[in-house]
């Protein structure tokens, strides 16, 4: 791989590498069972090249920010490569996002060009918003039609310049990228990432997991997402190995990519992890009983064969179909995004697939702990990468405490949030919000969380605040104040699992809780993507406390709420 | 081609073999992550099985945001 220690920027590396591996694969894209294309890096540096010089001359200056808001495939990459060497900042949406939700954030940081597909531009287009983002100059849009109307908007394909682009150098400390860790309620969190968050924690991710040419990485996680930009990009780039998208992520084409393109790396959230555990079981399950208990017992000695750390060579030949049936290469799943139960972890590995499970933030710049697979623990989400330095504050009687990070991964901060910034980085050290504590290992067990939000098996972040608007201006009549919270948060728990949203409501006086009004919160339930639902109602007979310019106290409330019986108050949905 | 109504009635059928309910159980209004109590993953396999009846393609974009059996109906009945 490069030495990534001699560079002061993404957009330098990432140069020398089209250099360096010019003749290897670097990107492959599939859709159902086509392979639409096939690019060395010496090919996606030409596309790349003339993408930049076009931007560039369209007044793309160091600085800028431009958007990219696509599904994975070639063109994200190729865009973010383009940004990266005008000395740009990337802001990376998330596709499944509502257009009021991107308008909002495009709003938010500024963003000078916007680079989509036509799928996502029409419904972008036709949705209220764009007047709110008047920052926004240029739209490059991909694989629309011929003949479709853009809306103003540029074809990506034609957006070509004929000279070569010019490298703007930039320093470590300079803005890199605006990841939106969450916020698409009041207060957009935009985690301001530096160059030098990027090279470090590329550093410490490829010293417990190196890429090398050869190695296919499978990009399904949204590369909008710390995890795949990392793994999915950068550190694949910089190392000569290749990234393989999937236009189709349905699972039958999802196993056949593995088998087709002899997938090294994959990474993947909890809950397809668990998929892929319930399918593999149900497909055991059906074996006739003699080859059962044969196949029961080679899961026996691959276990105790690999106790102390992965023998991959060995647990290919015991378990050789398991194997095949994910390409016959693989060397490990990362997991990640949210926390996975021990016994998923450890379902895979006794069939000699480590799965690199760890644990992150996008303020902490991705991973902060992974699993070192020596050896392999489920039951902890693994040891501080590489210049990490991780600490439990105010540690209960059994050593659970809030996880203080301080790294050179940590965001600079919040955009246009400095107090948020001061309450979440307090003396170079970034405040989790998690729980945890350390065993003699040296392992990380985490065990809830001290914050007001959910992570789901999907990996997404739900805060609550983000949920309130979708039920305001319920019958005033009736509904005096509302209130959305984590039940955990109110309630704590030691697990990360189960996460649930709960809505307070606190009627006005003489109100019931009429039928009516809990269809009418149902459906307003409804509206929301299926992962940001709530799951219970809970009425409150007291005014809520409020600060003097009434904005909720929210510590308060849930300090007030906590009193009662959480099992009795919550009313499902 | 059938109407939208008769595709409608087709998808609420095979959803309904799919995940082994009663005929008659869905409705085209329900939201299918409710109803099925099922998550994305399982929609998808859902989604393969509509193809497969159909014989068309659905891009994973087209059925982006679509959470009940009348929208997905219609997205389907413009690839007819």
């Amino acid at each position: 791989m490069l030495d990534l220690a001699n560079y002061s920027s993404i957009g330098a590396a990432l140069k020398d590498a089209m250099e360096r591996f010019a003749a290897e694969v670097c990107l492959i894209e599939s859709d159902r069972e086509r392979e639409k294309q096939r690019l060395t890096y010496r090919e996606f540096n030409v596309r790349a090249l003339s993408l930049t010089r076009a931007m560039q001359d369209a007044g793309f200056a160091p600085g800028d920010r431009a958007s990219i808001i696509m599904t994975n495939q070639p063109k994200w990459l190729i865009s973010a490569f383009a940004i990266f060497y005008s000395g740009g900042v990337l802001v990376p949406l998330d596709y499944k996002l509502t257009p009021a939700e991107q308008w909002q954030l495009l709003q938010h940081s500024k963003a000078k060009i916007l680079i989509t597909e036509y799928p996502i531009w029409r419904q972008l287009s036709t949705a209220p918003g764009r007047a709110t983002a008047p920052s926004l100059q240029t739209v490059l849009v991909s694989e629309a039609p011929p003949n479709a109307d853009l809306a103003g908007a540029q074809g990506w394909e034609e957006f070509r310049g004929s000279v070569a682009p010019t490298l703007v150098p930039r320093e470590r400390k300079d803005l890199a990228s605006i990841v939106y860790s969450s916020g698409t309620g009041g207060r957009p969190k935009g985690c301001m990432m530096t160059h030098e968050n990027y090279l470090q924690q590329c550093v410490a991710l490829t010293s417990l997991y190196p890429f090398w040419p050869g190695v296919r990485y499978l990009s399904i996680l949204p590369t909008n997402h710390a995890i795949d930009f990392m793994v999915g990009f950068f550190g694949p780039f910089t190392c000569g190995a290749c990234v393989v998208h999937l236009r189709t992520l349905r699972p039958e084409f999802v196993r056949e990519a593995f088998m087709r393109y002899k997938i090294t790396y994959v990474s993947l959230v909890p809950l397809v992890l668990k998929n892929l555990q319930k399918g593999l079981q149900a497909r055991f399950a059906e074996l006739p009983t003699g080859k059962r208990k044969v196949f029961n017992a080679l899961v026996a000695v691959n276990k105790s064969l690999t106790k102390s750390h992965p023998r991959l060579w060995l647990s290919r030949r015991l378990l050789k179909q398991v194997h095949a049936a994910f390409g016959g290469e693989l060397q490990a799943i990362i997991v990640g995004g949210a926390f996975t139960e021990p016994q998923t972890l450890q379902f895979f590995y006794d069939l000699g697939i480590p799965v690199a499970n760890g644990y992150g933030l996008t303020e902490a710049g991705t991973a902060i702990t992974v699993n070192d697979l020596k050896p392999f623990r489920a039951d902890t989400v693994g040891k501080p990468l590489p210049g990490m330095e991780v600490k439990i504050v105010d540690p209960a009687s059994d050593g659970v405490g809030e996880v203080y990070v301080r790294s050179k991964t940590v965001m600079s901060g919040y955009l246009n949030e400095p107090e948020l910034t001061a309450e979440t980085i307090v003396d170079g050290w970034l405040r989790t919000g998690d729980l945890g504590k350390f065993d003699a290992q040296g392992h990380l067990h985490l065990s809830g969380r001290k914050k007001n939000m959910i992570v789901t098996e999907e990996g997404k972040n739900i805060y609550p605040e983000d949920i309130e608007a979708a039920f305001e201006s319920l019958p005033a009549k009736e509904v005096k104040e509302f209130c959305v919270f984590a039940a955990n948060y109110i309630w704590p728990k030691r697990s990360m699992l189960g996460e649930q949203l709960i809505i307070v409501i606190h009627l006005e006086n003489n109100q019931l809780l009429t039928d009516q009004l809990q269809q009418e919160i149902i459906q307003r339930n409804h509206r929301l993507l299926n992962y940001k639902r709530i799951h219970g109602l809970v009425l409150h007979e007291e005014d809520f406390p409020r600060t003097a310019s009434l904005k909720i106290k929210r510590n308060e409330l849930a300090e007030r709420l906590s009193k009662l019986d959480r099992d009795r108050v919550i009313l499902p949905l | 081609m059938p109407t939208l109504e008769q595709t409608t009635q087709e998808v609420l059928n095979l959803a309904s073999t799919h995940f082994k309910l009663a005929p008659g159980t869905l409705a085209p209004e329900d939201d299918f992550f409710k109803k099925l109590g099922i998550d994305s993953l399982q929609t998808l396999e859902l989604l393969s099985r509509i193809e497969n009846h159909f014989n068309i393609e659905l891009p994973d974009y087209e059925v982006q945001g679509v959470s009940d059996f009348k929208t997905l109906a219609e997205r389907i009945q413009s690839r007819l």
